[in-house]
């Protein structure tokens, strides 16, 4: 066309990227790549290739790693791993900004190979992922440096098992990455096999800087190799990908005493008020949805609109549709670039056309003819019983439905099994700051979306997985309490044969509502003093009685909505009255437990009851230095609600130490009392009959932990377990959670000292809270 | 509900009659900064129009500049020099070069006294003569004079008036008022069109961007225009999206036609593709007219002449080689 011609036409025009230096480098490169293995490329093995999904050229041939590979490169990262965490936070720091600045010189180079493996347009590989990735490692250089001061009763965790997926494929490696590094573990990643060119380039940049050999290695291959890390002497495995293989990661992982975090699928609200700002809203929409081809985990793909405005807010919503750019990622001037791979397509494409409700609507955009592509895709008026709006399709297609109250726009918003993110628009601050908070989601945008910085955590609930990724709330992950492991003694029952220490009889009831309920089954057992006398009878929990008190304590959990100062009053009040009937409850220990030490434990545990009244209004949340406009708001919300199995050898200190905690962060609780000395348990009902806690809050079970922590695992409406007992039920108790994929926090065989200050305080609470970011950019 | 993208790039359309002042949708609009500041900052990234098509948009943009002076040393003269200007933007050479022959600029913008001048100086070329008014730039003289003022342009010779609004109407929720006065003053543009001068830097808030936006148009404006270049902030692209949106939610809800001028503060040529690309984005291709759109730029012109020399001649331009206005 001449220049007279598009004067007239005034079309856009090709404005292609030049891929000229990104392919140099994989020809520099023999256009085939071994493993990262120890500071040094492999050899090029088996092979397979690695493709341009916009174009279907091969780019590259990558090898296949071996479980040989694999361990090698795991004896790698345990060899470098004591050097990396002695060079201390200071040292490790010059490095990441090194890396940092690698990142920044090459910005341009990773971009470009970002694009070409993943047919993410050019302009968000640019401008976004790259970005991202050199921020976090600058963000997590100083988290290094600053370690030895912020975190000084935190050691790392050794050696991390790390597999991402192709979505963001630089920007996930460096979410994994940096943390783990900085706080001085070493790592074994996995990219996934249709995108590991930039992690391979990654590679190249370590060995330029001079990062110590075996402090980052990176394995390629298909998800056979992502299992192989995954089952690898690991300390932690860290994973980004889909629901489903996070289930099996927990199923595979379980028992074998490591960490885990899991960021996995979601199916993101976003909910549009009348009082929007509509065609911003539009706009954040093209950001949601169309972002990366809609292959977004937190990808605000769940439309929830107010029905008076539905209509409106759909034509806008299709006009713009019809003037998004899809085609050649590579092209400055493309919205939406090429799916990531056919099969991709296929699934999106299978999923869509089995969709028979509501109306779609396909933006008129132009197609490219050939190539890995979808077309931008709306299906209006669906219900909540839909399929699509249940699933997650992981392509650039929107689903739809309406609300009427700001109520009911939060039920639809939570009926799903996801909990990854949330968009709120509206130009009502009150209802922003109202609906944010009863999402179920780790991270809320209000007045946007995909907001991302190295500073503010990521991560998602329910079955968007556990775990955060950013600010200091992902350090946790990387690092484990500064402690000696002490093992786990198994507390037997005890035996007995004599007399009832009281005439009148004495069987202990279940504590479930606030009212003292016999078992469902009906079975009671003795429960033998030391000296073999009858102390009592108390009563067997059987699977139905778990069922009852998670429902009790579902029903209380108004708790949450309380205030800290009310929470505070009320276990200020439990120490008082458990003080009150100390003499009592110490005798009863040492009758039980033959130890003596009774008073002691009595009074170890009103101390706690104390301290966690003390916290109950001060563990604070953040508001995390974002570089916008606005503030990203890390609130300490309470997990939900816990079962846990308490200690048995501190039979009350143990259960306070678990329970006070949990109510004092806003949690209702299910907890089953010391297996071998239940009465501490049964005798602290009175306590809190007596203080002022309202029905459901605690709830306390008695019976056989092996048989109890399978079903309190498996409860798909319990939100986490934890586990202190002394029969070892870690790795059934792992397992069982994939259930809902609820949070777990289990002993691995090992225990604490009660009495001290291992039985309290920050792991507590952090375990009793998860992290919600409510981004809100302000501006008149 | 009509949509702007749907106008042909030729469509033809009757003038904007106005409606009656509706203060439910005034009140129903809405501006989320943030929002809107990051529509605009991405804005860049997403489009690019590179070589030909770079040249060819540069060009559309000079079709579309009023090109402008308004200072308090104007003289027949330095009007003269500009009306020249207008005929003939840009170098010979180059336009032949472009396959451009005949490209003018789509006004020349002057105050009252000058207006003479420039008809005189625009004579045959088809190129329309702009005034500004109403005691432009602050808008504060009587009524009846600004109105007077508007008449004695009009008769002097210009196609076009740039009036202010007051801003005291917007800045004290007087809605009425400026729905009357801008009906007032259409009618004493008669024949000649109206551009409703909105002065968004003195208006404080983009939601008062919106809803004076909306006000000017259902009083009957034919174009809503940004600033006078006097404020201390000027054209920007946030309150070009706001002011763009209203022009298509008027369009959708009453079927008229208004068209948009950003002005002052626009003076490379990269920043004119920004705007061409978000009109093209947000009201689709029509608007990309002289009808509908222009430039109010002083500087703008000789950044853009450069850049087409550049273009023809693959070697980076300086401003001495292009004559002056």
């Amino acid at each position: 066309m001449s220049v007279k011609e598009i004067f007239e036409t005034m079309s856009y025009g090709p404005a292609p990227e030049s891929a000229a230096e990104a392919l140099a480098w994989l020809v520099d490169n023999g256009s085939s790549f071994g493993h990262f293995i120890n500071g040094a490329f492999t050899e090029v093995g088996d092979t397979f290739e690695t493709r341009n999904p916009a174009t279907g050229e091969v780019l590259a041939e990558l090898t296949q790693a071996s479980q040989a590979d694999v361990d090698a490169a795991v004896d790698a990262a345990r060899a470098a791993q004591p050097k990396w965490e002695a060079l201390g936070g200071a040292g490790r720091a010059r490095y990441m900004y090194a890396l940092a600045r690698a990142l920044q010189k090459h910005g341009r180079l990773l971009a470009v190979l970002e694009t070409l493996d993943n047919g993410k347009p050019i302009r968000e590989s640019r401008d976004i992922d790259i970005p991202l990735v050199q921020r976090h490692f600058y963000h997590h250089a100083g988290h290094a440096q600053l370690m030895d001061k912020t975190m000084a009763d935190r050691a790392p965790v050794g050696v991390c098992g790390q597999v991402i997926p192709w979505n963001f494929p630089l920007l996930m490696l460096a979410w994994k990455v940096a943390p783990a590094i900085a706080m001085g573990n070493t790592v074994v990643l996995k990219p996934a096999e249709y995108t590991s060119l930039t992690a391979l380039c990654f590679a190249d940049i370590c060995r330029q800087i001079g990062l110590p050999a075996g402090v980052v290695n990176i394995v390629t291959g298909d998800g056979a190799v992502g299992e192989m890390v995954v089952n690898a002497d690991v300390d932690k495995v860290a994973f980004t990908g889909s629901t489903s293989v996070g289930r099996k990661i927990r199923e595979a992982t379980a028992g074998a005493g490591i960490g885990l975090t899991l960021e996995l699928g979601g199916k993101s609200a976003y909910i549009v008020f009348e009082d929007a700002d509509l065609d911003s809203a539009v706009e954040g929409l093209v950001d949601a949805i169309w972002f990366n081809q809609g292959q977004v985990c937190c990808a605000g793909s769940r439309l929830i609109v107010q029905e008076g405005i539905a209509d409106d807010f759909h034509a806008r919503l299709k006009a713009r549709m019809d003037r998004l750019r899809i085609g050649n990622p590579l092209d400055k001037c493309i919205d939406v670039g090429a799916i990531v791979d056919p099969m991709q397509v296929e699934t999106i494409t299978k999923l869509v056309d089995g969709n028979t409700s509501g109306e779609l609507y396909r933006s008129a955009a132009e197609m490219p003819a050939e190539g890995c592509y979808y077309p931008p895709t709306l299906i209006t008026g669906l219900s909540p019983a839909d399929t699509l709006m249940q699933e997650e399709i992981f392509g650039p297609v929107l689903v739809s439905t309406t609300f009427r109250l700001p109520s009911e726009a939060v039920q639809i918003a939570n009926n799903t099994r996801y909990g990854l993110a949330a968009s709120v628009w509206t130009e009502n601050i009150n209802r922003a700051l109202d609906v944010a908070p009863q999402l179920a989601a780790g991270v809320v945008w209000v007045n946007g979306t995909n907001l991302f910085d190295a500073a503010a955590g990521f991560g998602g609930v329910r079955e968007s997985g556990f775990g955060r990724e950013g600010g200091w709330e992902g350090l946790s992950a990387y690092t484990r309490p500064n402690r000696e492991p002490r093992e786990l003694a198994k507390v037997e029952l005890k035996e007995g044969d004599g007399l009832p220490v009281d005439a009148i009889d004495r069987t202990a009831k279940l504590y479930i509502g606030g009212k003292q309920a016999r078992p469902d089954g009906g079975y009671s057992q003795p429960v033998w003093q030391a000296d073999g006398a009858l102390a009592g009878q108390v009563s067997i929990a059987s699977r139905k009685d778990i069922r009852n008190a998670v429902e009790a304590a579902h029903g209380a959990k108004g708790w949450a909505k309380t205030t800290g100062h009310l929470r505070a009053q009320i276990l200020f009040y439990l120490g008082e009255n458990l003080s009150a009937r100390a003499y009592e409850f110490a005798e009863r220990i040492d009758a039980l437990t033959g130890r003596g030490d009774g008073t002691a434990e009595v009074k170890a545990a009103i101390n706690r009851l104390f301290t966690y009244a003390a916290w109950a209004d001060k563990y604070d949340g953040r508001v995390h230095g974002v570089p916008i406009k606005g503030v990203a708001m890390a609130m300490n919300e309470p997990v939900g609600v816990v079962g846990a199995l308490c200690p048995d050898e501190r039979p009350l200190l143990g259960l306070v130490s678990v329970m006070a905690p949990l109510m004092a962060m806003g949690n209702t609780s299910v907890l089953v009392a010391s297996e071998p000395y239940p009465l501490l348990a049964t005798d602290f009902i009175q306590v809190l009959e007596t203080s002022d806690v309202p029905a459901g809050v605690v709830n306390i079970l008695t019976g056989c932990h092996g048989d109890l922590a399978k079903t309190m695992a498996q409860h798909m409406n319990l939100d986490a377990v934890w586990s202190f007992s002394s029969t070892d039920l870690s790795g059934q108790i792992e397992a069982a959670s994939t259930t809902n994929l609820k949070r777990t926090w289990v002993n691995n065989a090992l225990t604490r000292d009660w009495m001290g200050e291992d039985g309290e305080g920050a792991e507590f609470l952090e375990a009793a809270t998860r992290i919600k970011n409510i981004w809100v950019p302000y501006g008149e | 509900m009509p949509s702007t993208y749907d106008l042909a790039p030729d469509a033809a359309f009757a003038r904007n009659l106005g409606v009656p002042l509706d203060m439910a949708w005034v009140n129903a609009a809405q501006a989320n900064t943030p929002a809107i500041e990051r529509r605009c900052a991405t804005l860049p990234g997403r489009r690019s129009v590179k070589k030909d098509y770079q040249a060819a948009w540069l060009c559309r943009a000079i079709s579309c500049i009023d090109l402008t002076t308004l200072s308090g040393d104007d003289t027949v003269g330095r009007v003269a020099r500009l009306t020249a200007k207008a005929r003939q933007p840009v170098r010979a050479d180059i336009l032949s070069a472009l396959g451009m022959e005949g490209l003018t600029v789509g006004a020349v913008c002057v105050y009252h006294d000058m207006v003479e001048a420039a008809v005189k100086g625009l004579d045959g070329s088809g190129i329309p003569v702009a005034a500004v008014s109403t005691g432009f730039p602050a808008g504060l003289s009587p009524l009846h004079l600004r109105i007077a003022e508007i008449e004695e342009s009009v008769k002097a010779g210009a196609h076009e008036i740039d009036i202010v609004i007051s801003r005291r109407h917007v800045l004290s929720g007087n809605w009425q008022a400026l729905y009357d006065e801008m009906k007032a003053f259409r009618a004493a543009c008669g024949d000649a069109h109206v551009k409703a001068i909105l002065a968004t830097g003195e208006l404080g808030t983009l939601r008062n961007v919106a809803k004076a936006s909306l006000i000017c148009m259902m009083a009957g404006a034919d174009f809503i225009k940004t600033s006078t270049g006097k404020e201390p902030v000027n054209a920007t692209l946030p309150v070009t999206l706001v002011m763009l949106r209203a022009i298509r939610d008027y369009y959708a809800q009453t079927g008229h036609v208004v068209g948009y001028k950003p002005a002052g503060g626009i003076s490379k040529a990269k920043d004119a593709i920004n705007y061409l690309a978000l009109i093209k984005e947000e009201l689709g291709d029509r608007w990309l007219r002289p009808d509908l759109f222009r430039f109010g730029a002083s500087s703008l012109l000789g950044d853009i002449e450069r850049q087409l020399e550049h273009h023809v001649t693959g070697a980076y331009s300086a401003a001495y080689r292009h004559p002056m206005g």
